[in-house]
């Protein structure tokens, strides 16, 4: 860490520790743009780990913050909601006319009919499937990376092959994959956080868009056999193939992000967290079979959702304070994923921890993430493709992180390979 | 002690004496027998620890809650005799259980 980075992590965390206890509010964007939003969550923790805060983006909302009291919401749908019409999963009030039906965002019935629709395409015999593809692609990717000389991990790395899975699954033409990132990250904008972001009117053009694109896919999937890419399984799935226009891109999106951006940002995280932690490093390096326990933690300290919002439908008691029918509840998952009580040296990343998928990341419950043995195999088949061929990776510069406290990523990672 | 008998997708057969009240989910885990994975601990809350128990066996066991229902509904290939290990007490009753493993969990 450099110095400055340094002293803006020890100022947020004096800051955390004493400011009034009331006035904390873990969803501030800046806390993610600093990556000192974990001083605030440990506090909470300590202090008060089911926690009401007043937003200025969000409004009135409870943070949960313990791992035992995060897996109790994650593991009662009944009481707590994911559905799209009460708020859906994120902590923002999205107005009625861009609301997206998705089954993240759906509740028993139609939630497990539609999920279960999708579940086909990360079934075993699928993945293993897969494999051969992944790795022919990471190592093409690899072997394409410059070397002596400075490029960006993220755009390189994270985001091609990441993309280049996503267009897998979908069969969607190789030529216009990029697209898929733009989507994704269309999706996830929030004009109200990032003033970069686009307005919610052309959000919601390009949205209409990628509806228009996939719609074409849909038309020629229909009308041929049932194959094994995620358009054809929603086009000829019993519960999925009448879907409205408007459930249909609500999944795409559910699909393209879920996809997309998490593993991404697993692959620039991972890199980062062995950079800071050299003994890890050298603790993979002479053992590559660590890489088993290596991807899980990986994914525990990335934490890419940092947090899963639910509505409460009644009121229930959690960590002791009663929540309110209507109420807005945030499981911090980043929070949960550091809960010494829960997890062994919580704050250290450790590459060969005896559970390491005891963690948060994915969710539990109905919820749980389809995706998690698709990103752990494609995590895997990437450290089992640098390794061999990267001695070293120099991360030469700070990153540049996503500001956003929903999606915990990277837009930059300055890298070099010597060579 | 009880026998479990863990029965992989791909046929081979693996014996496992345990302490009563031992969990099948445990049972596996402890004893690094493969097919099951139990990510979220034993909290019925992941469907990686997913398994079929074929009768005579079936019928000893207590019956599913709603979760452990709603819970199997996410796992691949589940059927009338998918249980989940992790919800599963071994007993003296239960001695020389056969447990079926899954192709694959997710």
């Amino acid at each position: 860490m450099t110095a400055p980075s340094a002293a803006v992590q020890r100022q947020a965390r004096e800051h955390a520790m004493s400011m009034p206890l009331a006035d904390v509010d873990p969803a501030n964007p800046e806390y993610f743009v600093n990556d000192t939003v974990g001083h605030y969550l440990e506090r909470l923790r300590r202090d008060d780990p089911v926690h009401k805060s007043e937003s200025p983006f969000f409004g009135p909302y409870w943070s949960i913050t313990r791992y035992a009291d995060i897996m109790h919401v994650d593991t009662h749908h009944d009481v707590f909601s994911s559905d799209w019409t009460r708020g859906g999963i994120t902590l923002t009030d999205v107005p009625a006319d861009e609301k997206l039906p998705m089954f993240i965002a759906m509740d028993p019935p139609l939630h497990d009919e539609q999920r279960k629709a999708i579940t086909p395409i990360v079934a075993p015999p699928n993945l293993a499937k897969m494999e051969g593809l992944i790795r022919e692609r990471t190592r093409r990717v690899l072997d394409g990376l410059p070397r002596n000389e400075t490029f960006d991990w993220v755009d390189k790395v994270s985001i091609e092959l990441t993309t280049l899975m996503l267009a897998t699954l979908f069969d969607f033409p190789l030529e216009d994959r990029r697209l898929l990132t733009w989507w994704s990250d269309v999706s996830t904008m929030n004009k109200k956080l990032n003033p970069d972001a686009l307005e919610p009117h052309e959000r919601m053009a390009e949205l209409g868009k990628m509806l228009a694109y996939f719609t074409r896919l849909w038309n020629e999937r229909v009308n041929a056999p049932p194959a094994s890419d995620l358009v054809s399984m929603l086009a000829h799935g019993p519960a999925t193939r009448r879907m409205s226009p408007q459930e249909y891109m609500g999944n795409l999106v559910l699909l393209i992000v879920g996809g997309n951006d998490t593993t991404r940002n697993s692959m620039t995280g991972g890199l980062l967290a062995l950079h800071d932690n050299p003994q890890q490093w050298a603790k993979l390096r002479a053992n590559p079979g660590l890489i088993e326990s290596l991807v899980p933690e990986i994914i525990r300290w990335q934490t890419p959702l940092a947090y899963m919002r639910r509505t409460a439908v009644v009121d229930s008691e959690v960590g002791g304070k009663v929540i309110r029918a209507g109420d807005k509840v945030a499981m911090w998952y980043l929070s949960g994923n550091r809960d010494e009580t829960a997890i062994d040296d919580a704050q250290r990343f450790i590459v060969d921890r005896p559970r390491p998928r005891q963690h948060l990341s994915f969710g539990f419950g109905i919820h749980r993430c389809v995706g998690n043995r698709l990103a752990e195999l494609q995590l895997r088949i990437l450290w089992e493709e640098i390794l061999p061929r990267f001695p070293v990776i120099e991360v030469v510069g700070e990153p540049v992180r996503v500001r956003s406290p929903f999606v915990r990523g990277f837009s930059q990672l300055p890298v070099r390979i010597p060579g | 002690m009880p026998r479990v008998t863990f029965i992989s997708f791909a046929g081979e057969r693996r014996d496992v004496d345990v302490a009563a009240g031992t969990t099948l989910m445990r049972a596996a885990v402890d004893h690094g027998v493969p097919g099951i994975d139990g990510d979220c601990a034993g909290h019925c809350a992941c469907a990686t620890c997913h398994v079929y128990i074929e009768p005579p066996w079936s019928s000893k066991l207590s019956p599913k809650s709603d979760a452990e229902d709603d819970m199997l509904g996410l796992a691949v290939d589940p059927r009338p005799t998918s249980r989940l290990a992790c919800q599963i007490r071994v007993t003296d009753a239960l001695d020389g259980i056969v447990v079926q493993l899954p192709e694959g969990q997710h």
